[in-house]
């Protein structure tokens, strides 16, 4: 019998030693992969495995002075199916045409689609989403969004601006505080299997959205209200193409509305409105001449209200009194050009006072010729007109002025009176507020600051006090000028029982001179000793009667009537009003 | 009853009980991981979880009763079937290889049926054949072993199969020609041979991997054994075409780290991993289990290839020695063959782990192999 020989055995126990050593091989390759590899394989599975979804977070609201929501969010929910997660493909068909009302071929077309997810229906209300997440349908995936809803959906719709599929901000406020109202998305890490399916179970990473900040603006509601209603009125009665309304607070810059009509509806941004249709431009053209701010995107010739500049400079440089005696004869004769006065058969002999009163243009050519054009370009300077006013909205435009060297004569006499160069209301009204205030510039402004949602503000915002332009002593002679205007002036239709107000009515003819339109339009201020509100009505192209004083000086009357008492600024006792007049 | 009538004439002898452990811990170990690695695409592609479990199970059973019927026959008896057993594996390879009877599965002719009925692998049983007829050529020839002659009467018996295991597929004839080799070494008092031979394996293994390319240029390496061997040198520049298996396999094992995610915990078995449940398993093991319990069930192989070593020094006689060096040299290369090339220690190739990976006609052939030892091992007797 065949014995197993030593030899073999220790052969066998060489080969096994072999096989020791071998195995030891493998244990090194394995510490190796899964100690020292562990962390690079792992990341590498995970990136395979981990699908990422976003949390959308919502965006920060918009608020007016008062805590009123202007723009808000809207929760929606965006419904979809994944085709290899549907169970009973026929009740989902069902219950999915039901709720969203939509044509059964669609959705099963879409149901049975096969693709990893296939949306059905966005912009859902939530309520239906709701709904249709307790119908607990498997494959029916229902995710919810935010979507930006303006509450009051017209209301200052030139200043806020709207936000487009992502949210993002397109116009107005809402791309210029992009960075503060956008919030930051949350993301959702779950499993998948290799075909994508995300695992029940697993446990999911979750990274909390950041809802964005709220903005606060010094916009009013209800100033901006009025002032809307008072300004569509306007644009009925004559048929004018725009009207532009801004309303400030004279001392610190503050917008407490800024009109432009038609306003268009910021929760249908992209319906375009009857007015603004022009037949020769795109539609695109159109939508955006719908969305611009006539008081900030466009320049006008600013007419008799740029005389208050006019004044202010001359009183500054004390060229003139306003007991001065001036001649109107209808007219000037200036470097061989006759430039007429709005009353063509002249005013007659008339102190500066009342030629301030009957807006007398060749009282006012007068000033400029005396001021010069070195004295009266330094003071467009010194005010700030050459410079945009730095408001914090989009797409500012600059003052249209004539180069400093070719400015002659004629070019000095009509300026002097507001023609022959172009601002914008803003502009206007921003150095006329910076006049009458006391001499300093203000810088107009919307956000006042920034809150979190719980209400507490986590940043104000401070614009620059300004420098003084003018002395506080021609500024309260340029009050008591424009008071007088308002009160026995060009301005009287703005006249308000109980107050003082302080005014300029213009009214610019349009280029070309020959097409007979017009741009009529009223500044003006309350109380005319202190302001503390100060307005701008621009009414584009009027039909019929055109005057600023007889059109445009109204409308702010009406308007002062209403938000004089709702700042708290009450009327005096109408006797003794009427005793002044006696 | 007949182990008491065998002790009653012969006096006390040897069963190795440790060995039956570990053969039946390491099967039913294999079924919980099978379960865990097949359940979630099971579930999804056949609608039935515990499919392949179930079915793993049942061979099993048969497995078991295969072990015990084996067990309880004296191997000089069933060694008289060697010439047999020979010409029967013969015939299954050709048929397997060259008629309609051989059934592609994956791309690859390995399975022996008809038309939708599959039976078996051949292989798996050309390997027990052979190891069968090279113990009774060795014990025959014991006394010349280390003559040319004897060489010659190898080859002439073990290389017609090996040839045509080797046509059929790479893995299948590299173990096939390995058991043949070690048990040849085991038996033979020659060195320099093996020496020699051991040289210009490792030197023309080397030469393959340097010249993969020109190899398969020159019609020497297939086109896809080559691709292979490139990919093994680095695996991430073929992540969908060849390395996606091996990457899944690494992705797996390398997010396991010490302690794993856990039994059933593994992510890469969600379909990532190809047919988790087959050669790929130990990444899955390594996955949930960890390097901890990726070593435990080394060290388990390992400890079973000692229980080998230990009845084979002891057997009653050459014969059974060297049955069971056969069944020891079997086990011991597609452990480290298949686990080499989930860790990407070698290029890649089929195999399965032995009593772990899902196969019925593999796990049938080892329970009758294991059969085979511990019938060996019942003969052993204490002196």
């Amino acid at each position: 019998m065949n014995k197993v020989r030593v030899w073999q055995r220790h052969r066998l126990g060489f080969a096994f030693g072999l096989v020791i050593l071998l195995v030891l091989c493998l244990i090194v390759q394995l510490v190796h992969l899964m100690l020292f590899r562990s962390d690079y394989y792992s990341e590498k599975a995970d990136e395979l495995h981990e699908r990422e979804r976003d949390i959308k977070a919502a965006r920060g609201r918009i608020l007016d002075r008062n805590g009123v929501v202007l723009a808000d969010n809207l929760t929606v929910c965006t419904v979809s199916v994944i085709h290899s997660q549907i169970e009973d493909a026929e009740e989902v068909i069902r219950v999915l045409c039901e709720k969203l009302e939509l044509p059964e071929e669609e959705v099963r077309t879409a149901v049975e689609k096969v693709s990893s997810r296939e949306v059905i229906e966005t912009n859902v209300e939530k309520e239906i989403g709701d709904e249709i997440r307790s119908c607990g349908l498997a494959g029916v995936k229902v995710d919810e969004d935010y979507r930006r809803y303006y509450p009051y959906s017209t209301l200052a719709s030139h200043v806020l601006g709207f936000t487009g599929s992502d949210n993002q901000g397109i116009v107005g406020l809402e791309v210029v505080y992009e960075e503060i109202l956008t919030g930051t998305d949350g993301q959702i890490l779950t499993q998948t299997d290799a075909r994508g399916i995300e695992l029940d179970g697993a446990a999911e990473e979750r990274v909390e959205p950041v809802a964005g900040s709220d903005l606060v603006i010094s916009l009013d509601r209800t100033i901006q209200e009025y002032a809307e209603q008072a300004a569509e009125k306007v644009l009925e009665e004559k048929q004018a193409k725009q009207v532009s309304i801004i309303i400030m607070n004279p001392q610190n810059g503050e917008l407490y509305a800024m009109v432009g009509v038609p306003e268009y509806d910021l929760n249908d941004p992209y319906t375009l409105l009857a007015a603004y249709v022009e037949e020769e431009s795109s539609e695109e053209d159109n939508l955006n001449r719908m969305w611009r701010n006539a008081s900030i995107n466009d320049t006008y010739e600013p007419g008799s209200t740029f005389k208050i500049i006019t004044m202010a400079a001359a009183l500054e440089e004390n060229l003139v009194t306003l007991e001065e005696s001036f001649y109107c004869p209808g007219y000037r004769t200036v470097g061989g050009r006759t430039i007429h006065c709005h009353k063509t058969q002249g005013h007659g002999a008339e102190t500066f006072l009342q030629a301030a009163m009957n807006s007398c243009n060749p009282v006012f050519i007068d000033l400029g010729l005396r001021l010069g054009v070195d004295v009266f370009y330094s003071y467009f300077e010194t005010l700030g007109l050459l410079e945009k006013t730095g408001i914090d909205l989009p797409g500012e435009a600059g003052t249209i002025m004539h180069e400093k060297e070719d400015m002659g004569e004629v070019e000095l006499a009509t300026v002097s009176f507001g023609q022959s160069f172009q601002i914008t209301p803003i502009q206007l009204i921003t150095t006329a507020a910076s006049l009458i205030n006391g001499g300093t510039r203000v810088t107009p402004h919307l956000a006042i600051a920034v809150q979190n949602s719980e209400g507490d503000v986590t940043e104000t915002f401070t614009y620059d006090a300004g420098k003084t332009i003018i002395s506080e002593e021609t500024s309260e002679t340029l009050r008591y000028i424009l008071e007088q205007v308002v009160s026995e002036g060009t301005g009287r239709n703005a006249y308000l029982e109980g107050y003082s107000i302080g005014g300029k009515t213009a009214t610019s003819e349009k280029l070309p001179r020959s097409a007979d339109l017009y741009i009529s339009s009223f500044l003006g201020f309350a109380p005319a000793d202190d302001p503390q509100v100060i307005a701008l009505i621009t009414i584009d192209e009027p039909e019929g009667v055109y005057y600023g004083g007889t059109i445009a000086a109204p409308v702010i009357a009406e308007i002062f009537e209403n938000i004089l008492p709702y700042l708290g600024i009450e009327a005096e006792p109408v006797e003794e009003t009427q005793s002044t007049e006696e | 009853m007949a182990r008491t009538r065998i002790r009653k004439k012969r006096g006390t002898y040897f069963f190795d009980y440790t060995l039956l452990f570990l053969i039946i811990f390491l099967s039913c170990f294999g079924l919980v991981m099978i379960y865990s690695a097949s359940y979630y695409t099971a579930q999804l592609n056949l609608g039935d979880g515990a499919y392949y479990v179930k079915k793993q199970a049942t061979i099993l059973l048969g497995g078991f009763v295969a072990m015990y019927v084996v067990s309880r026959f004296d191997y000089h008896w069933y060694v008289k079937l060697a010439p047999l057993a020979w010409a029967l594996a013969l015939i299954l390879m050709i048929l397997v290889n060259f008629t309609p009877f051989g059934i592609e599965r994956n791309g690859k002719k390995r399975w022996l049926g008809y038309g939708s009925t599959t039976l078996f692998q051949p292989t798996e049983f050309v390997k027990i054949a052979l190891i069968v007829v090279t113990a009774v050529l060795i014990v025959r020839l014991v006394r010349y072993l280390d003559r040319w002659q004897s060489i010659v009467i190898f080859c002439a018996v073990t290389l017609p199969l090996g040839g045509l295991v080797l046509m059929n597929n790479l893995s299948s004839g590299i173990i096939v020609c390995g058991i043949v080799v070690a048990m040849y070494f085991v038996a033979s008092r020659e060195k320099k041979r093996f020496l020699i031979a051991a040289i210009v394996v490792i030197a023309l293994g080397v030469a393959a991997v340097l010249m993969a390319d020109k190899l398969v240029d020159w019609n020497i390496l297939e086109e896809y054994q080559g691709s292979r061997i490139l990919v093994w040198q680095n695996p991430e520049e073929y992540p969908t075409s060849g390395g996606y298996q091996v990457l899944q396999g690494l992705y797996a094992i390398g997010s396991g780290g010490f302690f794993g995610k856990g039994l059933g915990n593994s992510v890469q078995k969600l379909g990532f991993v190809p047919e988790a449940q087959n050669d790929m398993i130990f990444s899955i093991i390594c996955e949930e289990l960890g390097l901890f319990g990726a070593i435990c069930v080394i060290l388990l192989f390992l400890f079973m290839l000692y229980r080998f070593m230990v009845i084979a020094n002891n057997a009653p006689d050459l014969l059974g020695s060297m049955l069971v060096v056969g069944v020891m040299a079997q086990i011991a290369l597609q452990v480290f063959m298949n686990i080499a090339v989930v860790t990407n220690f070698m290029p890649n190739t089929g195999v399965s782990l032995p009593f772990i990976s899902y196969g019925g006609t593999s796990l049938l052939f080892l329970m009758v192999e294991m059969g085979m030892v511990l019938g060996v091992s019942r003969r052993i007797r204490f002196e």
